[in-house]
C-alpha cells in the first residue's frame, strides 16, 4: 500500500467510523430491540475492514487459440407473433424456477443479513449453467445461438426466488457474456475457459459510478494511453461480489476513443476493494471498486473500444435489470394474494375491499407489462433488430411500476409488511434496483 | 420461439389499414368532430370497398370478421389468426380516428355479436346487414344483469319493452342486437339478445346524445314500446340456464374487450407519434441510450408515456393472440383494456399538455384524441369493471365475495 492508498484509506475508515459512532450512540437501536442485529451485519459487512485489495485470481491462460473470435449466430426468427418459451427454454425456466424456489427463497433472509448469498448455493446455480448461457458452443457454452430471451426467463426465474441472491449468482454470467459478444479470440481464449470450468471465478461488470445523475455514456473513470498500455483512474460502485471478484470487466472513458470496457484481473496493481452495502441486493455483497493508476496492456481493451459495442453493453445490462424485475414483481404478486385473501379484518377478507382487490389487479396488470416489453427487447436483440427503444421502454416500466409493486407489496401486508418476519420489505428495498442499476448483468 | 414483432403475414394489411387512416379518416376527422350528428358519407365507398377485402382479408372495424374463438386442437403448433390481425387492424384505423372506426357501415359491436353467437340461418338472414348494440338503459350501466328491458314470448314473437340508450350508430345501422331478461327475477341468466330491424315500428328513436369525443359516431337512446320481433331473432339458446350465466350475451363482451383494447392504443399512438413530431420541432428529441432523467423534462415525460403505451399495446395483443391459440384468455382481455384505457387518457391528455396551444387548440388534432380518449376507458366495461374483473381471476373470488 502506497502513501496516498494509506491516506485515502485511514479517511474512509473515518468516514466509516464516524457513520458507526452515530449510530452507536442512538437509543432507538435500544427502543428497538435491534442492536444485536445491526452489530452483527456491521461485523458481517465490515470484516474484511473498510478497504482491502482485491482478491487474488487465478492464472488466466490463454488456452487453444481460434484463427478468430467465435460468436453465437443470431436467433432466427418465425416471423410469428408467439409468447411461449421453446421446449429447452421451459425446462431450463422449470429448473431454475425449482431451484428458486427450493433453495433461494429459503435462504434470501440470511443472505440479506449477512450481506453475502450462500457459496454452495453460487455453485449450484453454476452447476445449472447460468454463467454460460451467452457463450459459443465452440469455447464450451450450451446454447447454439444468441438468446437474449433464455437469460431474461433464468434473470425471472431465479430473481422470483431472490433478487440479490440471482444478482449475485448471475454476475460471473455478465462477464463471460461479454467477453463472448465483445472479446477477440485472445480474450475469449484467456478467459473463457474459466467460466466453462467447474470452478466459476467470481466476477463482476462494472458500469456503475457514484454520483447522481449517472449516464454510462459519460464516464469519470478515465484510461488514458500510455505507450502500449492503458492507465485506469477512477471508483466504480455496487459492483457485485466486489471482494471476492477475479476478473472485472470496467467501463472507463478512454482516451481519443470514448466509453469502452476494459478486461482487468483482481490482482492487476492500484486495484482495491471498499464494501458498499446498499439499501437492497444486499446478497450481491456490493463494494466499491477503485482504480488508481491500474496499468493493464492494449489487448485488455475490448472491441476496438467501438462505441456499438459498448452502447449495446449498456442496453443489454438494462434488458437483465428489468429480468430481475419482473421475477421480483411477480414475487410479490405470489406472495399477497394468499395474504390478502386469508387476512381478515371487519368480519371478512381483507380481499374482499376493493381497495384493497384493485391494488392486487394493479400489480397483476404492470407486472404483465413489464414482462412483455422485456421480452419485446430481449428477442430483438435475439433476432439482431435495433432494440434501444425497446430497452430503455421496459426499464422505464421497470423502474416505474416495479417500485410502486414493492411498495404496494408491503402497503398490502400492513405493518406485517415492514418487518423482516415477511420477504415483501425486502422486495421493496431490491425493486428500487431496477432503475438506478447499470452494467453488472448482461443478457 | 418467443417473438412480440408485428407478424410478417400481417404487415400488408396493417399497411393498408394505415392508408386508409391517412388517406380517408385523417382528412375528414375535424369535419365529423363538428358536425356531430352528420352521417360521413365518405365512409359508404371505404365500407364497401372494405366488403369486398373482407372476402380474402381481415381488415374491417370492430366487428366484420367477429370474434369467434379457434379451437385449441392441441397440436401445440403456434396460429396467428383474425383476432390478432383484428386488432392490429383497429389500432392501424383508430391511429386514424376513432370516431370514425365506430361509424364504420356494419362494422358495429352488434355484427361482432352476430359473428361470434349466430346460428348458420341467422348468419343467412342477417349477414351483409349493419348491426348495432343496445345494452345500457337509463338505470343500468356497468351492472348489466340489472337491466329491465322485458322480453315476453306471445306465440311466434317475443314482445320487448323497456328503454335503451348509448347505441352507438343506433340511428344508421339497420339492425339493433337488443339485451332484455325474459324472467327478470332469474337474474343475468334470463338475459338474451334479441336482433331488431331498425325499421320495426315498436322501437323508436328517442334522441341522439352530444358528446365529449367520438362526437362522428351517432349515440342513440330508444324506447321500446310493444316491440314484436320473431321468435328467431333471439341469439344463442332460449333456455335460461342459471348455471350458465350471461352465456351468449356476456361471451361477446369477453371476445370485444381486447378490440376495445385495441381502439386505445390507437389513439395513443396518434398522440404520441404527433408529439414525437412537435417536440423534435421544438428540439427536443427523446435519447433512447441515456437515462430518462439525464435528458429534457419532456423527454423523460414522453418516455414514460411511451412505455405505458407499449405495455398497453403487448398486452392488447398477447390477449388477442391467446384467442387465437385457443388459450383461455378473459383476464388478459381484462388487463389489456384496463391498462390501455386509463392510458390512452393519460397519454392523450400529457401530449396536448406538453404541445401547449397548439395541442390544446383545435387546429391540430391532439385535443380531440384527448377527448375521444375518455370514452375508451369508459365502454364495453368501465376501468373499474375491468379491475373488478381482474381482481376476482387472481384471487379467485365469486361476484357475490367481491362486489
Amino acid at each position: 500500500m502506497n502513501a496516498t492508498d494509506k491516506g485515502m484509506a485511514e479517511r474512509g475508515m473515518g468516514f466509516g467510523l464516524r457513520a458507526l459512532n452515530r449510530l452507536a450512540g442512538s437509543d432507538l437501536l435500544d427502543r428497538i430491540r435491534m442492536r444485536k442485529q445491526v452489530e452483527r451485519a456491521l461485523f458481517q459487512t465490515t470484516k474484511q475492514g473498510f478497504r482491502s485489495a482485491t482478491n487474488a485470481n487465478r492464472t488466466f491462460k490463454a488456452a487453444t487459440k481460434l484463427g478468430r473470435p467465435a460468436r453465437q449466430p443470431h436467433a432466427r426468427t418465425t416471423g410469428q407473433f408467439d409468447i411461449t418459451p421453446d421446449d429447452e427454454q421451459q425446462m431450463l425456466q422449470e429448473a431454475v424456477g425449482a431451484f428458486a424456489s427450493e433453495k433461494v427463497r429459503p435462504a434470501a433472509l440470511a443472505a440479506d443479513a449477512a450481506c453475502a448469498a450462500p457459496t454452495e448455493l453460487l455453485a449450484q446455480a453454476d452447476e445449472l449453467g447460468v454463467t454460460i448461457l451467452g457463450v459459443p458452443e465452440e469455447l464450451g457454452g450450451v446454447m447454439p445461438e444468441r438468446s437474449a430471451i433464455t437469460s431474461v426467463l433464468v434473470g425471472e426465474a431465479l430473481a422470483h426466488g431472490d433478487m440479490g441472491i440471482a444478482f449475485a449468482a448471475l454476475a460471473p454470467a455478465a462477464v463471460a457474456t461479454a467477453i463472448s459478444l465483445w472479446g477477440d479470440e485472445e480474450q475469449e481464449a484467456t478467459y473463457l475457459p474459466a467460466f466453462t470450468s467447474e470452478d466459476v471465478p467470481a466476477a463482476a461488470l462494472a458500469l456503475l459510478e457514484p454520483r447522481p445523475l449517472f449516464d454510462p455514456l459519460q464516464l469519470d473513470t478515465k484510461a488514458r494511453k500510455d505507450g502500449d498500455d492503458w492507465v485506469l483512474t477512477g471508483v466504480k460502485s455496487l459492483v457485485p461480489r466486489a471482494a471476492d471478484c477475479e476478473l472485472f470487466v470496467v467501463a472507463a472513458e478512454a482516451q481519443d476513443i470514448g466509453p469502452a470496457l476494459f478486461i482487468i484481473e483482481s490482482s492487476t496493481a492500484g486495484l482495491s476493494v471498499e464494501s458498499e452495502p446498499a439499501m437492497g441486493l444486499r446478497a450481491g455483497a456490493t463494494g466499491r471498486l477503485l482504480l488508481e493508476d491500474v496499468r493493464v496492456p492494449a489487448g485488455a481493451l475490448m472491441s476496438d473500444g467501438k462505441r456499438e459495442a459498448y452502447v449495446e453493453c449498456v442496453e443489454r445490462a438494462r434488458i437483465a435489470w428489468c429480468s430481475l424485475a419482473v421475477g421480483t414483481a411477480q414475487a410479490v404478486l405470489d406472495y399477497v394474494i394468499p395474504y390478502v385473501n386469508e387476512r381478515t379484518a371487519f368480519g371478512e377478507p381483507i380481499s374482499n375491499r376493493q381497495a384493497v382487490a384493485f391494488a392486487v389487479s394493479d400489480i397483476g396488470i404492470e407486472s404483465d407489462g413489464m414482462r412483455l416489453a422485456t421480452y419485446r427487447a430481449a428477442s430483438r436483440a435475439d433476432h439482431g433488430e435495433d432494440f434501444a427503444r425497446e430497452a430503455a421502454i421496459a426499464r422505464k416500466l421497470c423502474a416505474d411500476k416495479g417500485m410502486q409493486i414493492g411498495s404496494d407489496g408491503v402497503q398490502l401486508l400492513g405493518g406485517h409488511g415492514f418487518i423482516k418476519e415477511h420477504p415483501v420489505e425486502r422486495w421493496y428495498r431490491d425493486l428500487r434496483a431496477a432503475g438506478v442499476m447499470e452494467g453488472a448483468l448482461l443478457v | 420461439m418467443i417473438n412480440l414483432e408485428t407478424p410478417k403475414k400481417f404487415r400488408p394489411l396493417v399497411s393498408q389499414a394505415n392508408q386508409v387512416a391517412t388517406e380517408v379518416f385523417r382528412p375528414i376527422s375535424r369535419k365529423y368532430d363538428v358536425a356531430e350528428h352528420e352521417y360521413p358519407k365518405e365512409l359508404d365507398m371505404l365500407a364497401s370497398l372494405i366488403d369486398g377485402m373482407n372476402e380474402g382479408s381481415d381488415i374491417g372495424g370492430a366487428g366484420a370478421a367477429g370474434v369467434r374463438r379457434e379451437d385449441g386442437d392441441g397440436d401445440g403448433k403456434n396460429r396467428n389468426g383474425s383476432n390478432l390481425s383484428t386488432v392490429l387492424g383497429i389500432i392501424e384505423l383508430c391511429w386514424g380516428d376513432v370516431g370514425l372506426l365506430l361509424s364504420m357501415p356494419r362494422q358495429g359491436l352488434g355484427n361482432s355479436a352476430i359473428a361470434s353467437v349466430a346460428t348458420a340461418e341467422q348468419l343467412e338472414q342477417y349477414g351483409g346487414k349493419w348491426a348495432a348494440m343496445a345494452i345500457t338503459e337509463p338505470e343500468a350501466g356497468s351492472d348489466s344483469a340489472s337491466i329491465r328491458t322485458t322480453a315476453e314470448l306471445d306465440g311466434d314473437e317475443y314482445v320487448l319493452n323497456g328503454e335503451k340508450i348509448y347505441v352507438t350508430s343506433g340511428e344508421r345501422a339497420d339492425l339493433v342486437v337488443v339485451w332484455a331478461t325474459l324472467d327478470r327475477s332469474k337474474g343475468r341468466a334470463a338475459i338474451k339478445s334479441f336482433i331488431v330491424e331498425r325499421s320495426n315500428p315498436g322501437m323508436k328513436l328517442d334522441r341522439l346524445e352530444h358528446k365529449l369525443g367520438i362526437r362522428a359516431s351517432d349515440t342513440a337512446a330508444f324506447i321500446l314500446e310493444d316491440c314484436r320481433v320473431p321468435k328467431e331473432a333471439l341469439l344463442g339458446s332460449p333456455e335460461v340456464d342459471v348455471k350458465q350465466g350471461f352465456g351468449g350475451a356476456m361471451q361477446t363482451f369477453d371476445n370485444t374487450r381486447p378490440l376495445v383494447a385495441a381502439m386505445a392504443v390507437g389513439v395513443a399512438r396518434a398522440s404520441l407519434d404527433e408529439t414525437r413530431m412537435r417536440l423534435a420541432e421544438a428540439g427536443v428529441e427523446v435519447d433512447y441510450s441515456k437515462p430518462a432523467l439525464s435528458q429534457h423534462a419532456a423527454a423523460a415525460r414522453f418516455l414514460e408515456m411511451e412505455a405505458d403505451y407499449e405495455a398497453s399495446h403487448l398486452l392488447t395483443l398477447q390477449a388477442a393472440w391467446m384467442a387465437d391459440n385457443g388459450k383461455p384468455n378473459s383476464l388478459q382481455a381484462s388487463m389489456a383494456k384496463a391498462k390501455a384505457g386509463r392510458t390512452c387518457v393519460d397519454v392523450s391528455l400529457g401530449c396536448v399538455e406538453l404541445c401547449g396551444s397548439l395541442g390544446y387548440g383545435e387546429n391540430d388534432l391532439l385535443e380531440k384524441w384527448a377527448r375521444d380518449a375518455k370514452i375508451l376507458d369508459i365502454f364495453e366495461g368501465t376501468q373499474q369493471i375491468q379491475l373488478l374483473i381482474v381482481a376476482r381471476q387472481l384471487l379467485g373470488k365469486t361476484s357475490a365475495e367481491l362486489k
